[in-house]
C-alpha cells in the first residue's frame, strides 16, 4: 500500500522475469505460448496410438479413408462428451445418455418413417419430415433433460440413482414404441446427417470452411491480443501467437486436405454420374468426399459448448460449483436451477447424437446408443475431466473421444477380438486416468 | 450492584443494522436463541463466544446464507427481508467467510466477480475488464500479488485471504461481516488487515468482526457482544470493561457492570 508499487507496471515485475530466466527451454515455450501442457500430452498419446496402429497393421490407420471413417465414428460420442463435461464438472453423472440417445432415436425414426406419413398424411420425402423429426428429437431431449434434471437439483435425489433409473427406463421406453421392432429406412434428407459420400459437403466447400476457420482463429488471436493491450496486460510474445496461428491453421487445412483425399467409391461415382447424365471419363471420376456432416455438426456443437464454458455467465457457474459449491450459493448463484440447465443440454446434445446415429445406420433400433453412457463418460474423463469436479474441457473430452474411437476401430483393424478389445480399452481407461492423477499431482 | 445504573453503550442515530430477536433452530437444537445485536456506521462490533456459541450462525442469518426462524432485521432502521446470500448483497452487506467460500478451480478474478460477472455489450463475460479491476483492486490490498492467471487453490493462505477480501470491498459494502479474518495470517498480514479494518471504518463502513483472538478485538473493535449457547450474554464497550471481564463472560456468561445484558447473562441469585 505504498506509492512506489503503485507506479510498477502491471505484469512483468522483476520477480517474474527472474522466475522466467530459471525455466528451461521447454519450460519458456510453454510459458509463451500458454499451452496447456496436459493437452499437449494427450494429442502426444493419440500421435503415438495412431503411429503405432498403422506401423502394426502395415499401413492401413493412417490412410485418408480410416482417418475420414474415424472422424464420422467419432462424432456421436464427442458430441455427448462436451456435454458430460459438464455434468461431471459439477459433481454429477449421467449415466442414461445411451438410452436417451435410444428413446430419441426410436421416436425420431418413427415420426419421419410412419407417424408423420401414416397418421398425419405427408408425402414420402418431404423436407418437413426431416425437420419434424429433429425438432421434435431435439425437444424431446431437452425435456427428458429436464425432468431428470429436475428431480435431481429440486428433489435431491442423486444424479447417479435419477440417472441410473433412466438408463433402465429409457431403453424399456425404446422397446415399448415399436415393441422391439426396427424401423428403417429413414428419410433420405434425415440420412445425411449420418455420413456417407452424399453426407459430405465436397472438396470445394470443405476448403472454405477450412478457409474460413483459419480466419477466424487469426482474429480471435489478434483480438485477444488488442483486448489485453487495452489494459496493458502481459502479451504473449509475438513468435508464439504466430506459432499457435500457423500450427492451428496447418491442422485445419490439413484435416480438410485429407478429408478432400478419400473419394467416393467407384460404385457410387457411377450410379452417381447415370442419375446426372454425366459420362464417366477414362481412369474414372474422382469425386472428393470432403467433410463428413456428422463431423462438421460434431464440430460445430464443440465450438458452441466452449464458448458456453468459457464465455458466459452460466459455464463460469458451472466451474464455480463444481470448485465449491458451497462458495458458489453463497456467492448468490442459483445452483439448482444451473444444474437443471446442465441436464438439460445434456439431454439436447443425446438427441443429437441419437440423430447421427440412427441416419448413419439408416434404421432406428432399440439398441441404439447401448453403453454409450460408458464411452462417453470415459472420454471425458480420459479428456482430463475431473470426477471430483471443477476441471474439464471441451476440447479434451473431444479429443478423448477420438482417443477412444482410435483404439477401437485401430484393434478391429488389427484384427483383435472383440473380448481382447474390450480388455484395452477397459485397460487404457484405467492407465490413463492414473498418469492424470499423478499429473496432477505433480503440478 | 443493582443500585448501579448500566451506562449508555450504544451510539446515537439510526443503526446501519439491528437485528431484533433472532432465533435459528436445527434439528432440536436453538443454535441462535432470541438474539438482538445492532451496529453503528464507522462501528466495529466483536462478536465473541466459543466454538457452537452461535456467532457464526447468526452472521450467517445476516449475510443470507441461513434463513431465520424468528426476529426482524432492519438496515439503516427499514426492515429488510433477506433470505439468501442475493438478498444481502442488495443491501450492501458482504461477508468474508471463515472459510473463504471462494471456488477453487477458477483465477482470482472470476471469485472477485462471482455472481456479479461483468458482461460485454455481447452478453459474454468480459474477462479482461473483470481483470483489470481485480489488479485494481489487489493492487490496493497486496501490492505483491501477480497471480491473476492461476486457480485460487494455488495461492498461499494470505493470498487467498485478500482475495476474499478483496471480493467483499469491491462493490462498495456498506456493512462487512468478518468471520475469522486473520485466522490465517501470519503477524504482518493480520496488521494489514488491522490496517484495513481502520481504513474502512473511517470510510463510515459498519463491521462485524468474528475473532477467537481477544486481544486482537481490543485493538479493532469499538463494542464487543459476547455469545454463549445461542444467547447474548451481554454487548459493552470496550472502554467500559477489561479483557478478564469479557473472559468472564465468555466462559462462565457473567455480565459485568459495564455491560448491558443480555437473555443469556448468568443469572445471579439476588
Amino acid at each position: 500500500m505504498t506509492d512506489t508499487t503503485s507506479n510498477q507496471p502491471v505484469g512483468s515485475t522483476a520477480a517474474d522475469r527472474a522466475r522466467a530466466s530459471e525455466l528451461s527451454a521447454v519450460g519458456r515455450f510453454l510459458q509463451a505460448t500458454e499451452l496447456d501442457t496436459r493437452m499437449l500430452g494427450m494429442v502426444g498419446a493419440l500421435l503415438v496410438i495412431w503411429v503405432g496402429i498403422h506401423i502394426l497393421s502395415g499401413g492401413l490407420f493412417l490412410t485418408p479413408r480410416n482417418l475420414w471413417n474415424l472422424s464420422v465414428q467419432t462424432s456421436s460420442v464427442a458430441i455427448m462428451a462436451t456435454g458430460m463435461v459438464l455434468v461431471i464438472v459439477m459433481r454429477n453423472i449421467d449415466l442414461s445418455v445411451g438410452s436417451v440417445e435410444g428413446v430419441i432415436g426410436m421416436i425420431m425414426g418413427v415420426a419421419q418413417a410412419e407417424f408423420l406419413i401414416r397418421v398425419v398424411g405427408f408425402q414420402l420425402g418431404d423436407p418437413w419430415l426431416w425437420i419434424i423429426a429433429l425438432v421434435a428429437g431435439v425437444a424431446l431431449g431437452l425435456l427428458i433433460g429436464a425432468f431428470q434434471g429436475f428431480i435431481i437439483a429440486y428433489m435431491e435425489v442423486p444424479a447417479f440413482i435419477v440417472t441410473l433409473g433412466g438408463l433402465l427406463v429409457w431403453r424399456g421406453m425404446a422397446w415399448l414404441i415399436t415393441s422391439g421392432r426396427t424401423v428403417a429406412p429413414l428419410d433420405t434428407t434425415f440420412q445425411l446427417m449420418g455420413g456417407g459420400p452424399r453426407g459430405s459437403i465436397g472438396a470445394t466447400a470443405s476448403w472454405i470452411v477450412g478457409a474460413v476457420a483459419c480466419v477466424a482463429v487469426a482474429f480471435m488471436l489478434l483480438n485477444g491480443r488488442s483486448q489485453r493491450k487495452r489494459f496493458h496486460f502481459p502479451l504473449r510474445p509475438v513468435w508464439a501467437e504466430t506459432l499457435l496461428g500457423v500450427v492451428a491453421c496447418a491442422a485445419i487445412l490439413g484435416a480438410v486436405w485429407i478429408a478432400n483425399s478419400y473419394p467416393w467409391p467407384i460404385g457410387i461415382v457411377r450410379q452417381y454420374a447415370q442419375q446426372n447424365g454425366i459420362t464417366v471419363p477414362e481412369g474414372g471420376l474422382y469425386i472428393a468426399h470432403g467433410i463428413a456432416i456428422p463431423v462438421l455438426m460434431a464440430v460445430a456443437v464443440g465450438i458452441i459448448m466452449t464458448f458456453i464454458t468459457k464465455r458466459t455467465r452460466f459455464g463460469r457457474y458451472v466451474f464455480a460449483i463444481g470448485g465449491n459449491p458451497e462458495a458458489a450459493e453463497l456467492a448468490g448463484i442459483n445452483t439448482r436451477w444451473v444444474t437443471m440447465k446442465v441436464f438439460m443440454i445434456m439431454g439436447v446434445l443425446a438427441a443429437i447424437s441419437a440423430a447421427i446415429s440412427s441416419a448413419r445406420l439408416n434404421a432406428s433400433t432399440n439398441a441404439l446408443g447401448t453403453l454409450d453412457e460408458l464411452l462417453v463418460i470415459a472420454a471425458a474423463v480420459i479428456g482430463g475431466t475431473s470426477l471430483a469436479g471443477g476441471a474439464g474441457t471441451v476440447l479434451g473430452a473431444m479429443l478423448g473421444a477420438l482417443l477412444m474411437q482410435s483404439l477401437q476401430s485401430g484393434m478391429v483393424l488389427l484384427g483383435i477380438d472383440s473380448p481382447l478389445q474390450s480388455i484395452v480399452v477397459g485397460a487404457v481407461l484405467v492407465i490413463a486416468v492414473w498418469l492424470d492423477t499423478v499429473y496432477r499431482k505433480r503440478v | 450492584m443493582s443500585d448501579k445504573i448500566a451506562p449508555a453503550t450504544a451510539p446515537v442515530g439510526t443503526p446501519l443494522i439491528d437485528m431484533r430477536n433472532i432465533s435459528i433452530a436445527f434439528g432440536g437444537i436453538r443454535a441462535v436463541d432470541d438474539a438482538s445485536i445492532d451496529l453503528f456506521p464507522g462501528e466495529v462490533v466483536a462478536l465473541l463466544g466459543h466454538n457452537g456459541a452461535g456467532k457464526s450462525t447468526l452472521i450467517k442469518i445476516l449475510s443470507g446464507a441461513y434463513k431465520r426462524d424468528a426476529g426482524q432485521i432492519f438496515v439503516n432502521g427499514e426492515e429488510a427481508s433477506i433470505s439468501n446470500p442475493r438478498d444481502a448483497k442488495k443491501y450492501g452487506i458482504e461477508t468474508i467467510y471463515q472459510t473463504l467460500a471462494l471456488a477453487d478451480n477458477v483465477d482470482a478474478a472470476a471469485n472477485l466477480f462471482l455472481g456479479r460477472e461483468l458482461m460485454t455489450g455481447w452478453g459474454t463475460l468480459d474477462d479482461v475488464a473483470m481483470e483489470a479491476e481485480a489488479r485494481k483492486v489487489m493492487g490496493r490490498l497486496n501490492p505483491r500479488f501477480q497471480r491473476f492467471k492461476e486457480p485460487v487453490i494455488k495461492l498461499s493462505g494470505g493470498q487467498r485471504q485478500s482475495v476474499a477480501i478483496a471480493r467483499a470491498i469491491l462493490f462498495n459494502a456498506r456493512i462487512l461481516i468478518m468471520d475469522e479474518p486473520t485466522a490465517a495470517l501470519g503477524p504482518q498480514e493480520t496488521a494489514q488487515v488491522g490496517e484495513l479494518v481502520r481504513q474502512l471504518k473511517s470510510d463510515g463502513i459498519g463491521i462485524f468482526l468474528i475473532s477467537h483472538d481477544i486481544h486482537d478485538v481490543f485493538e479493532l473493535a469499538d463494542r464487543v457482544c459476547v455469545m454463549k449457547n445461542g444467547q447474548v450474554v451481554g454487548t459493552a464497550r470496550t472502554t467500559d470493561v477489561t479483557q478478564d471481564e469479557v473472559l468472564g463472560m465468555i466462559i462462565l456468561g457473567k455480565c459485568p457492570p459495564g455491560a448491558i445484558p443480555g437473555p443469556g447473562a448468568l443469572k445471579i441469585a439476588a
